[in-house]
């Protein structure tokens, strides 16, 4: 760990360092977004299980029969609404305004905690009326496919809230621009897994 | 600002990227649940379009938030892994729906 990195904006008096920097971030943001296209595959076989289980529902609901779109379009426009304000954070961030950073983070962490209420909210309203994920082979997938989803929002939630104590902390030296860009990159995947996962799983679900 | 690394196009991207990327994906979203919502098409044409406007708003995303671009070595970079995993998704999820529904129809009958 650099000494800069304990003195915020620390890269005015450390231009020496920048250099190799610059190299170690750029192979650091290569390298997460291979592990992203790793997940992509991860995502990929659910969505296969659940394209094969989908009709499977053992005299049980359809996703017609429990699927409230007005509520999944709230939640998608949470999510939506909290990529944008994390590319405004991002934004800051290579400006190194640190106030800015931390202001557009808590925005995009409220929003995102409002999409996984909303998630916890719907799953725990199934689960009450008995249409939990052992009901039928649509219920499993159904629920294995948004909670994974669902799994992984939390842990970009978990990340934010350590980026924002870093960035509090540290200021907004090279490797915490570094690890805020590797979760920009985590945050924009999840919404676009979430486009498959609304349009698959709700749309087609909903559409009579 | 000196420190400005060109690591990647962030920081050169500003405000205006994310916005038109937030617009388009609000048009995109909003009409196919709306088309599902009041049942304005026949279900197959419904559903046709949803997929179409989710492709569609997949690329938004990729070009708008996650500024993938085929302009320089780290976006060729980038792009070529996704395009060659959307390759590895496509074979994954196209062929296990045609087996799984083709032998299901061969039992059925």
């Amino acid at each position: 760990m650099m000494t800069s990195m304990s003195i915020p904006h620390g890269q005015h008096d450390d231009h020496s360092h920048d250099h190799a920097h610059h190299d170690t971030s750029g192979t650091t943001l290569f390298g997460f977004w291979l592990y992203l296209m790793t997940d992509c595959v991860l995502f990929a076989s659910v969505f296969a299980t659940y394209a094969v289980v989908f009709m499977n529902t053992a005299g049980g609901p359809s996703g017609h029969d429990i699927f409230e779109l007005d509520y999944v379009l709230v939640e998608t426009f949470a999510l939506l609404f909290s990529s944008i304000t994390y590319g405004f954070a991002m934004i800051s961030a290579h400006q190194q305004k640190q106030s800015a950073t931390l202001l557009w983070l808590v925005v995009t962490f409220a929003l995102g905690a409002v999409f996984i209420g909303m998630e916890v909210n719907e799953f725990h309203h199934l689960i009450e009326e008995g249409f939990g994920p052992q009901r039928s082979a649509f219920l499993s997938g159904f629920f294995t496919l948004v909670g994974m989803h669902g799994l992984h929002v939390t842990a970009g939630l978990i990340w934010m809230a350590v980026m924002m104590l870093e960035v509090l902390n540290k200021g907004l030296g090279q490797r915490t621009v570094t690890r805020i860009g590797c979760l920009s990159l985590f945050w924009h995947f999840l919404d676009v897994v979430w486009i498959c996962v609304f349009t698959v799983v709700y749309l087609m679900g909903a559409a009579v | 600002m000196s420190h400005s690394n060109h690591q990647d196009s962030h920081a050169h991207t500003g405000y205006g990227s994310y916005v038109i990327g937030f617009v388009l994906s609000v048009i995109l979203t909003v009409i196919p649940f709306w088309l599902v919502m009041e049942g304005v098409l026949d279900k197959s044409a419904t559903l046709w379009i949803a997929v179409i406007f989710a492709v569609v708003q997949i690329v938004v995303h990729l070009k708008y938030f996650l500024h993938l671009t085929m302009t320089n070595d780290e976006g060729k970079a980038n792009t070529l892994t996704f395009l060659f995993t959307a390759l590895i998704i496509v074979l994954v999820v196209g062929l296990s729906v045609w087996i799984i529904y083709a032998s299901n129809a061969m039992m059925m009958h």
